[in-house]
């Protein structure tokens, strides 16, 4: 049986009553101005690791700093950060399967739109993929449009096949982190640390690892948004 | 005050209205959105704290900070609200229980 009775501290619209919400209103305004005032004491000219950057952007492999700091200087943060991705995939597939889809039709305009942007999101994809060596892009751009796409899908009705959401999906979704730690691994008698790169083809390398980072964070968006584990092949 | 500060306090507001939000509204839905506007604040007071270097280009790893935040906001946002949904159909009710009661 279910319970609907609401605890008695709680009013109608979802809200504590009003001397609960008083004093989180009193002791976070005066958090707002501390941090106001943390901020406003920060001196107005900084550099931070710009000039840091700047100086090791030659042997980075990539022309564009922000990428050169995630795949290249603090790629480690980059690596543990696609694990994330993945463990918050494993959690929402732990809770079940994905709910059963609705037999209802997406209608005209959202199929048609569907049509029409999805081939030219999977594109938009493989370009900011290529820009991000030197210009603004790169994986994870690449990869939430991607996921759009594969989102847009989901939403006109799409499944992925049961032939193919088994082994081979899994296999695109770990294949990010798998890619980064393989070439971190191969690297460590090369170059002597986890991930740091020969500057001779540490372009080709970020290029590798970014390719299939993008395909592995948009594979997983759009996994995380169908809300469940998908069914899966009887053979599988 | 340049504008970078004005960013980064609009930055500071978000934060603070979004953990208001969090405390005061019961419903789960309200506190990951809470949550998100949380993480928004944050957001932008790093990329507006970036924006401090003498040149025109950015001090580049608050950015890269943020890409990667931003992805991972989503993810737990997913799963939050997997979660969420879970606890609607175990207990007919998207809030948590009150501890007061057995």
């Amino acid at each position: 049986m279910k319970k609907t009775r609401k605890p008695k501290s709680i009013t109608e619209n979802g809200k504590k009553p009003a001397q609960f919400r008083l004093l989180p209103a009193v002791l976070l305004s005066a958090l707002a101005v501390g941090l106001g005032y943390a901020v406003l004491s920060l001196p107005s000219q900084a550099s931070g690791l710009s000039e840091p950057v700047a100086a090791n952007l030659e042997s980075s492999g990539v022309s564009n700093p922000v990428t050169a700091v995630l795949l290249n200087f603090r790629g480690y943060d980059t690596l543990l950060e696609l694990g994330v991705l993945l463990l918050a995939l494993l959690g929402v597939w732990s809770l079940g399967a994905a709910p059963k889809r609705r037999e209802s039709s997406p209608g005209l305009v959202l199929e048609m739109l569907s049509r029409l942007l999805v081939p030219l999101l999977i594109l938009v994809a493989g370009y900011l993929l290529w820009i991000g060596v030197h210009a603004p892009g790169g994986a994870f751009q690449a990869g939430s449009v991607l996921a759009t796409a594969g989102v847009l899908s989901l939403l006109t009705g799409w499944r992925l096949d049961t032939r193919f959401s088994g082994l081979p999906l899994r296999i695109t979704l770990v294949a990010g982190l798998g890619v980064f730690v393989v070439v971190g691994i191969v690297l460590i008698p090369m170059g002597g640390r986890l991930l740091a790169y020969p500057p001779s083809f540490a372009g080709a390398l970020i290029l590798l690892i970014e390719a299939a980072a993008t395909l592995s964070i948009g594979i997983t968006l759009a996994a995380l948004f169908l809300g469940g584990r998908p069914e899966t092949g009887g053979h599988s | 005050m340049s504008s970078a500060f004005l960013y980064a306090l609009v930055g500071v507001g978000l934060f603070t209205l979004g953990l208001y939000a969090l405390i005061v509204h019961t419903h789960l839905l309200r506190k990951i959105l809470a949550i998100n506007v949380m993480a928004s604040g944050v957001f932008l007071v790093l990329v507006a704290l970036a924006a401090r270097t003498q040149g025109a280009t950015p001090d580049p790893v608050p950015h890269a900070m943020v890409i990667t935040g931003i992805v991972v906001a989503v993810s737990a946002t997913a799963l939050a609200l997997a979660l969420m949904l879970r606890v609607r159909a175990e207990t007919g009710r998207a809030e948590l229980a009150e501890e007061s009661q057995e």
